[in-house]
Formats: C-alpha cells, sequence, structure tokens
C-alpha cells in the first residue's frame, strides 16, 4: 500500500530532525541573513534568482530548527503563530536543492560566519529524500545500483569487454580478484561506458611503475547515487559492497576513480556511514599518482605543447584536499598551462555535480550555468581543458558543445599514460 | 519611580537574562549532539580551526569585488560599534565602577563622535542594502529588522545621552540598552558569539581534509 502525503511529510521531518547537532544549532544561530553565499554560487550569479542563494536552500531544515530549537519559534508554535514544515515546503525545495545545487560547497569557502552550507544543504537533501522528494533521474540511477551493480545497468559484461580488448592492445593483464593485492581499483560506470581509455591508461601506468593491483568483479563501481540523493541506507549500501570486497582481497588500498563524489563517498563519508574505521586505506588516484610520480616510479617524457588549463573537480579539490597533486601531475607533461581566474579551491563548478547531470528535469539550467565556466575559458583561451572527474568530463564537453566551443577535453590520467617512457620506447621499438 | 525600576530591577533582571541566554545558548552548541568522524584524516583539526578563525575577517579577492559594498559596511559598522561600547568614556567609567574596578583610556570626545557616526552609518547602510537586495529581502526574518531597528536606537539615545544635561536621555539610553541585553540571547545578535564555534567547526573540517578555508 502506498504511503500517504502525511506519512511521508512525518518521515522528512523525523530524517531532518535526525540531521539536528552542535553544528546545525551553531550555523543557524550565526547566520545573520547577509546573502553573501549568493555571489558565490553560480545557480544564483547566472541566473540572478534570489531562490538559489545556498543559504536559502537549507530553509526546510532551518525553519524546523526555529520550530522546535529557538526560543521564539517555540513560544510561537505554543501559540499556534508558526507554519509548520508542509508537503509543499518539500515540493518547492526540491527542485532548488536537487536542480540547483551542485553540492560544489563554494558557499562554504566565503561565508563569513564560517558557515558550512554545503553540509547543510546535504543534510536537507536526507528530509527531501525520506519524504520521497527526489528527482526520477537519481531514483532510476539508484535503483540500478542496488540491483545491477551500477547506475548504468549491469556493465561487468562492457568492462570485461573492453579489457579483453586492453589486454590484447597492449599484450598486459588486468588482474581481477587478486588476494593480498596493494591497490583494489574502483572505477566509475562513466569510465566503463564512455572513458574506456581510463581503464586501459591505469593498466599501463600500473604496469610502468610496477604496482600490485586488481579490479574486484564483485565490487567496482564506485559511484554513489544514495550520497547524491541523500538517502544515507542506499549510501551505506553501495560504499558497504566496496568495503566488504576491500576486506575479502586483504587489500591495502582502494583506490577511487576520476569521480569526485565517488571519492567523497569512500573516503570521507564511508566510514561513517557504516560505523566503523576501516582495515585498508583511500587514496584517490590522483594521490596515488602523484606518489608514485615523486618516489620515480612513474617516468614521462616528452611534453604537451598546446594551450592547456585544470579544471578543478569540487569534491576532489575543495572539498577533497586534493589540490597540489593534479597541478604538479599536469606540469610534468605540459609546457603551457594557464590557470582559470578562480582555480583549486575557489574554482568554479562544471555544473553537473551533485547528482544534478543524472537529473534530465535539470539540464536546462545546467547548461544555462555552464555560462559561468565559458567566461572563464573566454579569459584565458585555451586549446585543451584537463580534468579529473568523468562527470565533470561529460558535463563540460555538453556545455562546449552547446556553446559551439572548440576545445578538447582529457582525463589527466589518459595524458599521464601517454607520456610513459616506456611506452615511447616500446613505441621505437615496435 | 520609572528611574529607579530602570536604574535597578529592570537593569539587573536585562543583565541576568542576556548572561543566562547567552550562556544556555553556547551550553546548547557545546552539549549538543556531536558526530564522531571516523574517517582519517589528512591533516590536523587545529591548525584548520585557527585559520579559518581568522582568515574569515578577509574576503575572498575574487568575490570582493561583488560584495564591497556589504563588507565595508559591515566594518565600518561592526569597528565603529565595538569603539563606541568599549571606548566611550561614560562606557569605561561604567564598566569600571561597576564590573571591573579597572579602566583604560578613552575615546576623545570627536573620537566618540567620528565613531558613533561610523556605527551608525554602517548600520543604516547595511539595512538598506538588507531590504534593497533581492537576496537579502528574501532572506531576512523580523528578527533581522529587530535587531537592526534595537541597535540603532541603542546608538541613536547613546549619542543624545552623551549630552548628559537631561537625565531622562540617559534613562532612555539605559532602557533601550536593557530591551537590547534581553532580545540579545533569542536572536541572531547572537552571532557576535556564534561566530567563534562555527569558524571554528568548518575549520576543523577543511583542517581534517586537507584544505586551507
Amino acid at each position: 500500500m502506498s504511503e500517504t502525503m502525511s506519512e511521508r511529510l512525518e518521515k522528512g521531518i523525523t530524517a531532518l530532525r535526525g540531521q539536528m547537532d552542535s553544528k546545525v544549532e551553531t550555523y543557524f544561530s550565526s547566520c545573520v541573513n547577509c546573502g553573501i553565499c549568493a555571489e558565490s554560487c553560480l545557480f544564483y550569479t547566472e541566473t540572478k534568482d534570489p531562490r538559489y542563494t545556498p543559504i536559502y536552500k537549507t530553509e526546510p531544515l532551518r525553519k524546523l530548527w526555529k520550530q522546535e530549537y529557538s526560543f521564539w519559534g517555540k513560544f510561537a508554535s505554543k501559540l499556534g503563530l508558526s507554519k509548520p514544515l508542509t508537503e509543499a515546503d518539500f515540493a518547492d525545495w526540491e527542485e532548488l536543492v536537487y536542480d540547483g545545487c551542485s553540492m560544489c560547497g563554494r558557499c562554504s569557502m566565503v561565508c563569513p560566519m564560517g558557515i558550512d552550507v554545503a553540509d547543510i544543504i546535504a543534510r536537507v537533501k536526507q528530509g527531501l529524500s525520506a519524504a520521497g522528494y527526489t528527482p526520477e533521474g537519481l531514483v532510476g540511477a539508484a535503483q540500478r545500483t542496488l540491483e545491477f551493480g551500477s547506475p548504468m545497468g549491469n556493465i561487468l559484461p562492457a568492462l570485461q569487454a573492453h579489457i579483453k580488448h586492453i589486454e590484447a592492445d597492449t599484450g598486459l593483464t588486468v588482474p581481477f580478484d587478486v588476494q593480498d593485492a596493494d591497490y583494489m581499483v574502483t572505477i566509475s560506470a562513466n569510465e566503463v561506458v564512455t572513458f574506456p581509455e581510463y581503464i586501459a591508461s591505469l593498466t599501463r601506468i600500473f604496469h610502468h611503475a610496477g604496482v600490485n593491483w586488481t579490479i574486484s568483479t564483485e565490487a567496482f563501481e564506485a559511484t554513489n547515487s544514495g550520497l547524491q540523493m541523500g538517502n544515507n541506507t542506499i549510501a551505506t549500501e553501495l560504499v558497504g559492497r566496496i568495503v566488504t570486497a576491500a576486506e575479502k582481497l586483504n587489500v591495502k588500498y582502494v583506490v577511487s576513480p576520476e569521480c569526485g563524489h565517488a571519492y567523497a563517498a569512500i573516503r570521507w563519508n564511508g566510514p561513517n556511514y557504516l560505523g566503523k574505521k576501516f582495515s585498508f586505506g583511500v587514496v584517490h588516484i590522483l594521490e596515488l599518482l602523484d606518489e608514485l610520480y615523486r618516489s620515480g616510479r612513474i617516468k614521462t617524457s616528452g611534453m604537451e605543447t598546446s594551450r592547456m588549463t585544470f579544471h578543478d573537480p569540487c569534491q576532489i579539490v575543495r572539498r577533497g584536499g586534493v589540490e597540489a597533486q593534479p597541478r604538479e601531475l599536469l606540469a610534468s607533461v605540459a609546457s603551457d598551462i594557464t590557470e582559470m581566474k578562480d582555480h583549486g579551491r575557489m574554482n568554479w563548478c562544471c555544473g553537473g555535480g551533485g547528482g544534478v547531470s543524472a537529473n534530465e528535469r535539470a539540464e536546462e539550467l545546467r547548461l544555462k550555468v555552464f555560462n559561468r565556466k565559458k567566461s572563464q575559458l573566454e579569459e584565458i583561451k585555451v586549446e585543451t581543458m584537463v580534468t579529473a572527474c568523468s562527470n565533470c568530463r561529460t558535463v563540460l564537453e555538453d556545455g562546449l558543445d552547446e556553446n559551439e566551443m572548440d576545445m578538447e577535453v582529457l582525463g589527466l590520467t589518459e595524458l599521464i599514460a601517454e607520456h610513459l617512457v616506456e611506452d615511447e620506447a616500446a613505441l621505437k621499438a615496435s | 519611580m520609572i528611574d529607579s525600576f530602570i536604574d535597578g530591577p529592570l537593569w539587573y533582571f536585562s543583565l541576568f537574562i542576556f548572561f543566562a541566554g547567552v550562556i544556555l545558548r553556547l551550553g546548547s552548541i557545546i552539549f549538543s549532539k556531536h558526530k564522531v568522524d571516523l574517517s582519517v584524516a589528512k591533516g590536523p583539526e587545529t591548525p584548520g580551526a585557527l585559520r579559518t578563525l581568522f582568515s574569515r575577517f578577509i574576503p575572498d579577492k575574487g568575490l570582493f569585488k561583488h560584495i564591497k559594498f556589504q563588507v565595508i559596511a559591515g566594518y565600518v559598522f561592526h569597528l565603529g560599534l565595538f569603539a563606541v561600547i568599549f571606548f566611550a568614556a561614560p562606557h569605561i567609567k561604567f564598566l569600571d565602577k561597576h564590573f571591573l574596578g579597572f579602566s583604560w583610556p578613552a575615546l576623545p570626545h570627536w573620537g566618540f563622535l567620528v565613531a558613533a557616526q561610523l556605527a551608525f552609518l554602517g548600520l543604516i547602510l547595511l539595512w538598506l542594502h538588507r531590504i534593497m537586495s533581492p537576496v537579502s529581502r528574501l532572506l531576512s526574518t523580523k528578527g533581522d529588522h529587530i535587531s537592526s531597528i534595537l541597535t540603532f536606537v541603542v546608538l541613536l539615545t547613546g549619542c543624545l545621552a552623551l549630552l548628559e544635561s537631561f537625565s531622562s536621555l540617559r534613562l532612555l539610553h539605559r532602557f533601550s540598552v536593557e530591551l537590547f541585553l534581553i532580545y540579545f540571547p533569542f536572536s541572531s545578535l547572537m552571532h557576535a558569539f556564534t561566530f567563534v564555534p562555527s569558524r571554528i567547526f568548518t575549520g576543523a573540517w577543511f583542517g581534517r581534509r586537507g584544505i586551507k578555508s
């Protein structure tokens, strides 16, 4: 039997109540409604719609906090003067939070009160998701991942087919389910379906560097629709699959792919979802490549001469702390690098993070806010944009196409693989 | 009759509400549920917390041109208010006599006037921005407007009280301060205290992820 509206509402409110803690208390007690965060958000700067002001997106949680945790709110509630949260609030904020926020966290960098606005928006998602106010695209992706292992369905056959090609092309072996491997590599579905060259690049780099690695056939998918939806039950299940596989294979590290939110899910949120510390380490592929490069295990030759820039994936750089590594790696293979005006931890998002790109309803808005990236790119006039997130890459390519901008978008891992010394030698020999 | 009520019971009542309210609010932050982060930290939390505590006094360079009005008006108001509260001769005398037992050099009369004018100017500009900017207008609550009006009244009566020739003006100032103190703990004026834990929480979070915030 389907739930009634009031049951769904109550579930949403209960989920929001579960989000109350010292941070929420502090943040809402500190906000002076100055609106400075608006200017940091591309959904506001590109639309000038004040409803896209980041702190406004937290309103359902703030309303509940005011009514149940603040003096005047409790007072007004007792007198019947306050308006309780309604289904209409949830319906209105679903669009603001899922379509109009990529969870990029730029707002959290500029709030003069130090409020981590993105953190509160993530909490609002928990309430919306519990009440059933989640975009169809995200719900579908989550269901497919739960049922078939990936948001794009069962992609294991596709992965195995790609790997056969890679093995035939390179003469190398892609190791599946190797017990006691040092690194268990995870991949995003997008890398299997759209950018399979990423897997080929990893194979070549790891062979070159002598890395003892493996892919688990039971848990190779790193993306996490549960995190994007704000559904901790699903997020926990998906992270749990990777953790179980890593423990079963007894690996030392799990490697997160070139995917922003996948890194956040396994590296930062994972232990908290599961309520335990992991028995293995988690590294982002860029951290691993940088470590291999610094220790001399990756040797590159030749330099790209085209004018390049690096697009910082928000969850890897601003919210993940992997800022210096991609720059060092890129500088090892490219001689003409120009930074965008706002870059690093103050980069502008591609517009498709946080599940926005999986939400068809948001497509028009996503393409509109791409104008911010377009302006950034027009200022520096580069020929190639390098990034390290397959979702960013897809969104950037979409935006460039839409705006008829002639620019190549490359993944950093592939770029490194193209400059491996041994490959050049092998090519000469052949 | 009203004089002794304002100078006596109402004053002590407002002080009690202010201190008890602020302690309760801060206590509710300290004793609220804290989620322990089980992920392995990349960096230490304390330096991150301290960095953010101070770095947020300076706006991001790239953002400044878009928010300069709020930033400049905000600084003008807060610095002016700070100077008026802690460096006006009557306030130092009052604090020395009733609370602290020591004093410090006060602003000269002209300095007080300049500080008060800056505080007025900043407050009016911020309030105008609040009602004219579509973003701030959407966000602002009745509480924000009450806070602005109360602060304005306290400043205005304070300037009038400086004339000192009318006891009623001094009483009016004290009465407005009492209302301000009573309202303070239950309003967004609490940001004067809570900005510290707020920045610390966020800075510590960024610190453990190895991010400079």
